[in-house]
C-alpha cells in the first residue's frame, strides 16, 4: 500500500462514518451483547478495586496519625495514656480492615491485593510500633491476624421470633510479605524514636531500641535476596537506620557521662541535623 | 519451589503455542489459502496437547491461589486465546465467544470453578486476532481473493463497536484497544483499494455497506 494523495484521507472518513452507524445501531448482535456483559464484568471489577483503594488510604492516614501520636511517649510523661489512645484509634483501623474483608468476600484477594497493600503495610507499621513501646518486642504476624477476626452477629429478628443463623466470622489476613514491609518501615520510626529519647535525657530507651533494631535488621540479612523484591529493596534503608542508631549510641556512651543531662539534647540535635542533611543527599 | 514447576509447564505450553501459530501463518501465502479447512483440523489436534498441559498446569498450585501466580501463564493465556479465536474464525468467519475458548482450552470461564480464562485475557487475545487479520485482508488481495477483505472489514468493524462499550481503565488492555484502530484503518485502507479499482463485486452491489 503506497502513501496516497490529499484527497485520500477525506474519503476514508466519510465510508467510516456511513460504518458506524450501521454497526452501531446493531445492538442486538451476539458481539455487541457479548461485549455488553463484558462492560458490565469490568465495571463491577473496577468499582471494587477503587473501593479498596479508598479503604487503603484511610487505612493509611489513620495509621500514620498513630505513629505521631505513638512518637510523643518520649516527651510526656504518662505513656499509658498515648497507647490507650492510639489503642483506639487502631481500632477504627480495624474497622476500615473489616471493610476489606468484606469487599474481599469471596474474591481470590491476590486478585486485588495491589489495591490495599499500601494500607495494610501501614497499619502493620502502627501495631508493631504500639507493641514494641509497650513490651519491647517485636509483634508476631500470628498476633496481628488474631485481632483480624471479625464476628458478624446475626441480624436482628422481629419480635417474637428465633434469631436466624449463627454468628458469621470474618478474617482478613495480613500475607507474611505485607508484614515483612510493615517491619521494615517501622525501623525507620524506632531509628526517630530512639534519637529523639536520647534528646530528652532518656539513658535506656536508646540502647533498647538499638539492640532490637539490630536483631530485625539481622533477620532481613538473612533473607537476603531470597524474599520479595520490595523487601530487599527496604534492606538499604534498614542499614542506614541502624547506622545512625548505633552512631547514637555510640556516642551516649562515650560522651554522655560528660555531658550534663540537659545539654544532651543540644549534643543529639546537631547531630540529628547532620544526619538529616545526609538523608536529603541520599 | 512451586515457580520452577510452574514455569516449567509454561515453557511446554509456549512451545505447543508455537507450533499452531506456525501451522495457521501459513494461511497468509498465497498457496495456503486453499489449505485452510484442513489446517485448522490439524490445529485443533494440537489444542489436545494443550489442553493435557493445562491439566498439568492447574496441578501445580493450590486452586483458591490462581492470581497469586497468574503472571506466570498470562502471556501464553492470552497467545492460545489469540490462536483458538483465528482458528474459529477461519472456520466460521465468526467471534469465537469467551466459552468456546475456554473449551477449546479445557479450562473453565467462572473463577469459582477453577482454573479460568479471565475476561481480559480473553479480550486480548482477541485484539491479538484483529492485528492478524489486518494482515490476512493485505494478504488476500494479494492471492487473489477480492471478497475475504470486505467480510474482515465488517467484522473488524463490529468487534471496535464491541470494544468501545468497555469503560477501560490505563493498562494494559487499554494500550493493546489503542492498537486496534491502526488494524481498522489499514483494513478500511485495503477495502478502498479495492473499491476504487471495482475490484470488489459485493462492494458495487451492496451499495454503501
Amino acid at each position: 500500500m503506497s502513501a496516497r494523495g490529499e484527497g485520500y484521507p477525506r474519503r476514508m472518513k466519510t465510508s467510516q462514518k456511513t460504518d458506524d452507524r450501521d454497526t452501531g445501531a446493531n445492538l442486538t448482535s451476539p458481539v455487541m451483547a457479548a461485549f455488553k456483559v463484558f462492560q458490565q464484568e469490568l465495571d463491577t471489577k473496577h468499582d471494587k478495586h477503587e473501593r479498596l483503594v479508598k479503604l487503603s488510604r484511610d487505612i493509611t492516614i489513620e495509621s500514620k496519625r498513630t505513629i505521631f501520636l505513638l512518637h510523643r511517649v518520649t516527651s510526656v510523661p504518662d505513656v499509658e495514656e498515648v497507647l490507650t489512645e492510639a489503642d483506639l484509634k487502631l481500632d477504627g483501623v480495624r474497622l476500615n480492615i473489616r471493610m476489606i474483608a468484606e469487599e474481599l468476600r469471596g474474591e481470590d484477594l491476590h486478585q486485588f491485593h495491589r489495591a490495599f497493600t499500601p494500607g495494610i503495610q501501614e497499619y502493620v507499621e502502627a501495631v508493631s510500633f504500639h507493641h514494641f513501646i509497650r513490651h519491647r518486642t517485636l509483634i508476631s504476624l500470628e498476633e496481628i491476624n488474631t485481632k483480624l477476626v471479625f464476628v458478624k452477629e446475626p441480624e436482628d429478628t422481629p419480635e417474637g421470633q428465633q434469631p436466624m443463623g449463627t454468628p458469621q466470622v470474618l478474617t482478613f489476613q495480613v500475607t507474611p510479605t505485607d508484614y515483612l514491609l510493615g517491619v521494615a518501615d517501622l525501623t525507620g520510626e524506632l531509628m526517630r524514636m530512639c534519637i529523639s529519647s536520647v534528646g530528652n535525657g532518656d539513658m535506656d530507651t536508646p540502647f533498647q531500641v538499638s539492640m532490637f533494631l539490630r536483631q530485625i535488621h539481622d533477620g532481613f540479612s538473612y533473607i537476603g535476596n531470597t524474599g520479595p523484591y520490595e523487601v530487599s529493596k527496604k534492606l538499604h534503608t534498614l542499614r542506614q537506620s541502624l547506622s545512625k542508631v548505633e552512631d547514637a549510641c555510640y556516642t551516649l556512651k562515650v560522651r554522655g557521662s560528660e555531658i550534663p543531662k540537659h545539654m544532651l539534647a543540644d549534643v543529639f540535635s546537631s547531630r540529628t541535623a547532620m544526619m538529616d542533611q545526609d538523608e536529603g543527599m541520599a | 519451589m512451586r515457580c520452577m514447576d510452574i514455569r516449567k509447564v509454561v515453557q511446554v505450553l509456549e512451545q505447543t503455542a508455537r507450533e499452531i501459530l506456525t501451522l495457521l501463518q501459513s494461511v497468509h501465502q498465497p498457496s495456503g489459502f486453499k489449505e485452510i479447512p484442513s489446517k485448522c483440523q490439524k490445529a485443533r489436534e494440537l489444542f489436545c496437547t494443550v489442553r493435557t498441559h493445562l491439566g498439568e498446569l492447574k496441578t501445580k498450585f493450590p486452586v483458591d491461589q490462581y492470581y497469586r501466580f497468574h503472571e506466570h501463564w498470562r502471556f501464553v493465556l492470552q497467545r492460545l486465546a489469540f490462536l483458538a479465536a483465528f482458528v474459529v474464525y477461519l472456520e466460521s468467519e465468526s467471534l469465537v465467544t469467551r466459552e468456546e475458548v475456554a473449551q477449546i482450552l479445557g479450562i473453565e470461564v467462572v473463577r469459582e470453578k477453577g482454573f479460568h480464562l479471565d475476561v481480559e485475557d480473553y479480550l486480548a487475545g482477541v485484539l491479538i486476532m484483529a492485528s492478524e487479520l489486518s494482515r490476512l485482508a493485505v494478504n488476500s488481495v494479494t492471492a487473489g481473493d477480492y471478497s475475504r477483505p470486505l467480510r474482515i472489514s465488517n467484522f473488524i468493524n463490529e468487534l471496535d463497536s464491541g470494544f468501545r462499550l468497555l469503560n477501560l481503565k490505563n493498562d494494559p488492555l487499554r494500550k493493546r484497544y489503542d492498537g486496534l484502530k491502526y488494524d481498522v484503518k489499514k483494513i478500511e485502507e485495503v477495502v478502498y483499494d479495492l473499491s476504487i479499482r471495482g475490484l470488489s463485486k459485493e462492494l458495487e452491489a451492496g451499495g454503501d455497506k
